[in-house]
């Protein structure tokens, strides 16, 4: 009853340096679905959802064994562009993250890397993701301020309208509620449940009511070991482990 | 396919281009060293080692035997030098104690770009002071007939290291965490109790730091002492006797000597000598403060 | 209670003793060369060459002199700066060696002038035989200022939060893409800044060209850059010590010391008004 995966870990490993930090994870993201990666801190979530678009390929030292696979194919292979594969699985980070410029600009800023020039395309690019990402009637008279200006929340959303405007796949969100206040994070959480319909979401999140409320399915990890991997609501309702369940119940973390 | 070949062998063309500038950059710095070495060395065919660090005698051209010995070189600057200094240290670290704990923030945002200017100064207009208005000065209060001397040197290089030693000194005293001074104000301790007591020493690595930057500068310095200090070749013993430093000397002499010569080799060697000096003491000011900036992260 | 205020009160009076004394020397230094300055500087002595064996007439050849060499220096020191400065921050592994790479260029910007004027002799006048030359000395100011330069613009590349180059990555842009874009433009202005800082230096040094190219006194202009050049600094250094009328030609001295001393710090200001302004428009 499950659609097929989307993103497969097998025996996935990663060090820094020394240190493993993931530990023989074998995960699989069903398309069009949100997988929540829950955990306490430190547990590898984060660097976990940084391997699968090849963010860690940037942190000295690091090293990745197993296999990561998405639509079948292994993004560590030979044929696989980082560049490209970056383009087919978005990021959203913990901290909203815009750059210097306008809002326009921001969310312009995928497509003109990837050579787009045309006006019009652009405006209907930066209409459309800024729709998506439930931001375009507050700012739709403001195009042209910096993104600096935007609340906190609102930053974040137009990380997620950027981050939507190179039409990925995949969207990856690291904890993107961590930094900013209860109202903003209703609508965030509003707009992953929305986006399933069209993408595969990946959502790392220390938060156990938001995996609750936003996923479909759950993986809890811990020293980088998967410890329980099933349906939400199993898992919330009838977790079968033990340490699941006392991490659940807020015995630790 | 093609389109991703492409943009990797851009990216890659890329990197090499600031890979080359970085290794040519590299390159070159160190060949400064080497090359300088190289030039040097000869000078030792004729000279030994011992005898060029020991003697106090430089003279070069001498008819009947020349004698290269820079104890008195080294010595005049470091002479020049110690004086900066401890003209420079109290007062330096003084105005970087006003800035950071008495003034108000409006007076620190004005006071620092004027420091700054002081920096800005080129160094032989700072020689041309000594020589028209330390150096008179200096006649008059000690009655000799000109003020070309240590002293006329230690004053100006006081004023040309001062800048660094206020800007480093400031910032390490304003790194001091704010809990330490709370601390010890919540135990009654007045302000100035706090800054001697709690915060100087806190800062005290940081300021080490600025002091030795302060000092590598003075002992490098070429211009100011050699148109204020007189440059007699003699072996200094008070502060108001001219005196010739490893500076001065090479500029004094590089303009005249032949090529290839001994003499000109010689010079080479005064220079790597001064040169591993500056080295030294700008690594212990490098080590010392970033070994501070990491503790403060 | 009494004692620790009136201690307080001494020990602050010390230290604004300290500030006083610093700042009265530097408009000692400033008074003192503006006002003997200004009375020589006219637009004869800016525009003329030194006459009678420069007891009379200008500086233009050493206005010029400088700013040929000037140039001389920012063309080698800052591109090869900046381009080494990024190498280092943003593609280069932070390893050991980089490690060591960094320290050393740090510690190279601390050794003295001098010594680059010796290199420069060697290097550049005998091996690579450009003479005493323009070209020569502006090498030597090159390579002097190139250390500066590099942490200049390293310290600004450093400013540039990471999030702006994983954000830039994470939407599929390239390496150079997302250094071009989100890197470069916000680093550029600390960039610059250092860099005008290090040329003003090198405009303002003596010990590095003396044997390099600089010349006493030339009847012409230079024509090419394998030729001997006048330069402000030096020129000072000459009507201070070296002529053989000094006290008459002080006033001349002062002139030229004014003159290179508003060069000098108008480079400095300049500085600072091209970080102001960038930094403006990138906030708006």
């Amino acid at each position: 009853m499950d659609p097929r995966p989307k993103i497969e870990t097998r025996n996935l490993d990663f060090f820094y340096g020394s240190k493993q930090a993931l530990i023989k994870l074998n995960i699989a993201c069903p398309e069009k679905r949100v997988t929540a990666i829950i955990g306490p801190s430190g547990c590898g979530k984060s660097t976990f959802i940084r391997t699968l678009n090849r963010m860690n390929d940037v942190v000295a030292g690091s090293r990745v064994q197993g296999k990561i696979l998405i639509d079948g194919r292994d993004i560590h292979g030979s044929g696989m562009d980082v560049v490209d594969l970056r383009r087919r699985v978005g990021m959203v980070f913990q901290k909203p993250n815009p750059f210097p410029k306008s809002i326009y600009d921001n969310v312009a800023y995928g497509l003109r890397v990837n050579g787009v020039r045309s006006r019009d395309r652009l405006d209907e690019t930066v209409e459309r993701s800024l729709r998506a990402a439930a931001l375009w009637d507050e700012v739709k008279d403001r195009l042209r301020e910096n993104a600096f200006a935007l609340s906190g929340g609102q930053q974040q959303r137009l990380c997620i309208a950027r981050a939507l405007a190179v039409e990925p796949e995949v969207m990856l969100f690291d904890e993107p509620c961590s930094a900013i206040d209860p109202i903003a994070t209703a609508k965030i959480e509003n707009l992953i449940q929305r986006m399933k319909n069209d993408y595969t979401v990946v959502i790392v999140t220390h938060n156990m009511q938001q995996a609750a409320r936003v996923s479909d399915h759950t993986a809890f990890l811990m020293l980088g070991e998967l410890i329980e991997f099933g349906e939400t609501k199993t898992m919330f309702t009838a977790p079968s482990q033990k340490l699941t369940e006392d991490y659940i119940t807020g015995r630790f973390g | 396919m093609t389109k991703n070949r492409l943009r990797q062998l851009k990216e890659r063309a890329v990197k090499g281009f600031f890979f080359t500038h970085g290794i040519l950059s590299t390159l070159v710095l160190l060949g400064i060293f080497a090359l300088l070495l190289y030039t040097a060395v000869p000078a030792f065919r004729d000279i030994r080692v011992g005898e060029f660090l020991t003697t106090k005698l430089w003279d070069p051209t001498s008819p009947l035997k020349p004698v290269y010995g820079i104890l008195s070189q080294i010595m005049s600057t470091l002479l020049v030098t110690a004086g900066a200094l401890v003209i420079a240290i109290p007062i330096g670290v003084g105005v970087a104690a006003y800035l950071s704990d008495v003034a108000h923030w409006r007076v620190r945002e004005i006071v620092k770009p004027i420091v700054e200017i002081l920096a800005g100064i080129p160094s032989v207009v700072v020689g041309f002071l000594g020589i028209v208005l330390v150096g008179p000065f200096l006649a008059k209060i000690s009655g000799q007939s000109h003020g070309l001397n240590a002293l006329n040197g230690s004053l100006l290089l006081a004023i040309m290291s001062l800048p660094t030693i206020i800007s480093i000194s400031e910032d390490s005293l304003s790194a001091v965490p704010q809990v330490y001074s709370e601390a010890s104000l919540a135990l009654a301790g007045s302000r100035w109790q706090t800054l001697v007591r709690v915060k100087i020493p806190a800062a005290l690595s940081g300021i080490i730091a600025a002091v030795m930057l302060g000092m590598g500068r003075a002992i490098g310095e070429t211009m100011t002492v050699l148109m204020a200090t007189g440059n007699a070749r003699s072996f200094p013993t008070s502060f108001f006797q001219s005196v010739r430093t490893m500076t001065s000397n090479i500029a004094i002499e590089l303009g005249e000597v032949p090529y290839y010569t001994t003499h000109y080799y010689a010079l080479f060697a005064v220079g790597l000598v001064l040169f591993i000096m500056t080295f030294i003491v700008n690594l212990i000011a490098d080590v010392v403060l970033r070994k501070y900036q990491e503790r403060e992260l | 209670m009494k004692k620790k205020t009136f201690v307080q009160f001494l020990g602050f009076f010390a230290l604004r003793v300290c500030l006083y004394l610093v700042l009265a020397a530097l408009l000692v230094i400033l008074f003192d060369i503006g006002k003997k300055g200004a009375g020589t500087i006219s637009w004869e002595f800016l525009s003329k060459p030194p006459r009678r064996g420069m007891t009379e007439g200008g500086i233009f050849p050493a206005i010029f002199g400088t700013f040929l060499v000037t140039i001389v220096t920012a063309v080698l020191a800052i591109p090869l700066g900046m381009f080494t400065a990024i190498y280092l921050n943003e593609y280069a592994r932070q390893s050991r060696l980089t490690r060591l790479i960094r320290l050393s260029i740090r510690n190279l910007s601390g050794v003295p002038s001098i010594v680059y004027g010796l290199f420069g002799v060697i290097l550049f006048v005998n091996i690579l035989e450009f003479g005493t030359s323009i070209l020569s000395a502006g090498l030597t100011l090159g390579l002097m200022t190139l250390p500066w330069t590099i942490t200049a613009s390293e310290e600004a590349l450093k400013t540039i939060p990471n999030s702006y180059r994983e954000g830039s990555l994470a939407l599929g842009a390239t390496k150079w893409q997302s250094i071009r874009t989100n890197v470069l433009p916000y680093a550029l202005p600390g960039m610059l800044t250092g860099t005008v800082l290090g040329l003003a230096r090198a405009a303002g040094e003596t010990a590095p060209i003396m044997f390099t190219g600089a010349a006493f006194y030339l009847p012409m202009l230079p024509k090419s850059l394998s030729d001997q050049f006048m330069a402000l600094p030096y020129h000072l250094y000459i009507m201070a010590t070296q002529h053989h009328d000094i006290l008459k030609v002080r006033p001349l001295a002062y002139g030229t010391a004014l003159v290179l001393i508003v060069l000098v710090l108008g480079m400095n200001m300049a500085a600072v008004v091209i970080r102001f302004r960038l930094r403006r428009k990138r906030r708006m």
